[in-house]
C-alpha cells in the first residue's frame, strides 16, 4: 500500500468519498446549490482532511485501540476549530463565502472514516497523500453535482467564483442561459438527491460497461487462445 | 518505578495509560485552542467591525456624517424590545441613525433587516442582513438578487400613506415577488414598524433631550 500513485487514483475515483463510499452526503446536499459553494467547501475539507490524516498517523503508535475514536475525535474537532478561527481572522473574504460551511466539515463522518481506516494504520506521507486525494475526490464531486445544479436551477456555471478565488478567476464565471427563469427544485434538497441518483446510475452503468467487456475479451481468450480445454 | 513507565509500550493496555492518554489530548487541544483564540481574538473582532462599517455604509450615505459609526452606538428601550441605534453625526449634531427591525419571514424565521434614517424620519437605505427564505422565491429581498430592497430609499411615513405602507396584492405601492408574498410583504410591515419606531423615540434617537418644536416626526 505504499504505493503513492494507486493510494492516489483509489481516492481520488476508485474510492471516492461520494461515489464509492457514499460518504459525507449531508453537507453535500447542503453547499451543493452552485459549482462554487462545492468548490469552496470542498478545499476546506481537503485542508482538514490533510491535517487531521497527518497529525493522526503522526501519533498513531501512542493511540490504543480502546480510546481512538474519542481522540480522533477532539484532534479533528480541534483542527476545523483552529481552521475556522484561522480563516476568519486572516482571510475574511474568503470566510464571508465559507464561513457557514466550516463547522460543517466537523460532522463530516469522511474525516473520521479516513483517520480510523487509513491514517491510524500507516505511516505519514501515505496518509498525507491519502488525505489530500480523499479530500480532492470529494471537491471533484462536489464541483460536479454543484456543476449539475447549478445549471439545471440558475443556467449558471461557478456563480460568484471571483469571490471565493479572487478576480483573477472572474472569467469562470458562466451565464449559459440569459434572463433563465429558474428551476427551483434542483437548488431545493431534493434536487441534490436527484443529481447524486442520476450520476450514481451513470457510474455504476458505465464500471458495468467497462467489466463486460473485459469479461467478453477474457472469455474470447480463453475460447481461441492457447489454454483451449480438448 | 517512573512516573513515565506508563508511557512504554507494554504499560499500553493499563486503564492508567488510557485516562492519562485521553486526558492528555483533551489538556492539549484545549490549550491550542486557547492560545489560538488568543491570537485571533483581536483580529476577527476588527473584521467584524469592518463588515458592520460597510453594512452601515450601504444604508447611511457617505456625506451624512463625519464620526465613527460603529461606535458612537445609544441603546434604546422600545417596550419589551432594546434597540442598538448607530448615530451619524456631522459637526456633532446627529444626522440620520441606523438601526435593524426583524421580521418573521416565511415559515417564521426571522428576517434581519438594516435601515437607515435621516433627521426627518426619510429612509436613506434598507438592507437585509440575514434570512432563512427560500431560494429562488422569497430570496429576492436580497441586494444581490434583485433591487426590490431599493424601492424604500426616499420612503417616509407620509409618503406613501401609511394604508399604502403594502404590498401592491394588499392595495400597497411595493412590488410582491412572483410565488412570494409572505416575505416581502413581511419585509414591508417591518420597515413601516421601524419608521414607527422612529417617530416614538425621534429625540432619544437624535441625541436631543428636547423634541424640536415644528419639526414634523
Amino acid at each position: 500500500m505504499n504505493d503513492y500513485r494507486s493510494i492516489f487514483t483509489e481516492g481520488l475515483w476508485g474510492n471516492n468519498v461520494v461515489f464509492a463510499q457514499m460518504l459525507a452526503l449531508c453537507p453535500l446536499m447542503a453547499v451543493t446549490t452552485t459549482a462554487t459553494n462545492g468548490l469552496g467547501m470542498g478545499l476546506a475539507t481537503t485542508g482538514v482532511l490533510l491535517a487531521s490524516n497527518v497529525v493522526i498517523a503522526s501519533c498513531r503508535n501512542f493511540i490504543t485501540p480502546d480510546v481512538r475514536i474519542p481522540v480522533f475525535v477532539l484532534l479533528i474537532a480541534s483542527l476545523v476549530t483552529l481552521a475556522d478561527m484561522a480563516i476568519n481572522a486572516w482571510l475574511h473574504e474568503l470566510y464571508k463565502v465559507l464561513g457557514l460551511f466550516i463547522p460543517l466539515i466537523v460532522v463530516n463522518c469522511s474525516v473520521l472514516g479516513r483517520a480510523e481506516a487509513f491514517a491510524s494504520k500507516q505511516p505519514v506521507s501515505a496518509s498525507a497523500v491519502d488525505g489530500l486525494a480523499m479530500g480532492l475526490g470529494y471537491t471533484l464531486a462536489l464541483i460536479i453535482i454543484g456543476g449539475c445544479r447549478e445549471i439545471l436551477g440558475s443556467a449558471t456555471l461557478f456563480a460568484h467564483a471571483s469571490l471565493l478565488l479572487g478576480d483573477g478567476f472572474a472569467f469562470l464565471e458562466t451565464t449559459l442561459i440569459p434572463h433563465y427563469k429558474g428551476f427551483l427544485l434542483m437548488l431545493l434538497p431534493p434536487g441534490g438527491f436527484l443529481v447524486l441518483g442520476f450520476l450514481l446510475a451513470g457510474k455504476r452503468a458505465m464500471e458495468r460497461r467497462v467489466q463486460q467487456r473485459k469479461e467478453r475479451a477474457r472469455s474470447a481468450d480463453l475460447q481461441y487462445g492457447h489454454c483451449r480445454v480438448p | 518505578m517512573n512516573l513515565l513507565d506508563i508511557f512504554k509500550p507494554e504499560h499500553r493496555q493499563t486503564l492508567r495509560y488510557q485516562v492519562v492518554l485521553l486526558g492528555g489530548v483533551a489538556l492539549l487541544t484545549s490549550a491550542v485552542m486557547g492560545i489560538a483564540d488568543r491570537l485571533t481574538r483581536t483580529d476577527i473582532a476588527n473584521r467584524q467591525m469592518e463588515d458592520l462599517q460597510a453594512t452601515l455604509q450601504q444604508v447611511i450615505p457617505a456625506g451624512y456624517y463625519d464620526n465613527e459609526l460603529v461606535r458612537d452606538t445609544a441603546t434604546i428601550q422600545d417596550g419589551e424590545r432594546s434597540v442598538v441605534v448607530y448615530r451619524a453625526r456631522k459637526a456633532g449634531q446627529v444626522q440620520a441613525v441606523c438601526y435593524q427591525v426583524s421580521a418573521p419571514g416565511y415559515g417564521n424565521t426571522a428576517i434581519a433587516i438594516i435601515m437607515g434614517v435621516d433627521r426627518n424620519g426619510t429612509l436613506l437605505g434598507t438592507r437585509i442582513v440575514s434570512h432563512n427564505e427560500t431560494p429562488g422565491l422569497g430570496d429576492k429581498i436580497e441586494l444581490s438578487k434583485s433591487d426590490w430592497i431599493l424601492s424604500f430609499t426616499g420612503r417616509s411615513l407620509s409618503n406613501p400613506s401609511p394604508e399604502k405602507w403594502a404590498v401592491k396584492k394588499d392595495g400597497g405601492v411595493f412590488d410582491q415577488f412572483t410565488g412570494a408574498t409572505i416575505t416581502p410583504r413581511a419585509v414591508v410591515k417591518a420597515v413601516k414598524g421601524g419608521l414607527e419606531f422612529f417617530a416614538a423615540h425621534r429625540a432619544a434617537l437624535l441625541d436631543e433631550a428636547e423634541p424640536v418644536t415644528g419639526a414634523k416626526p
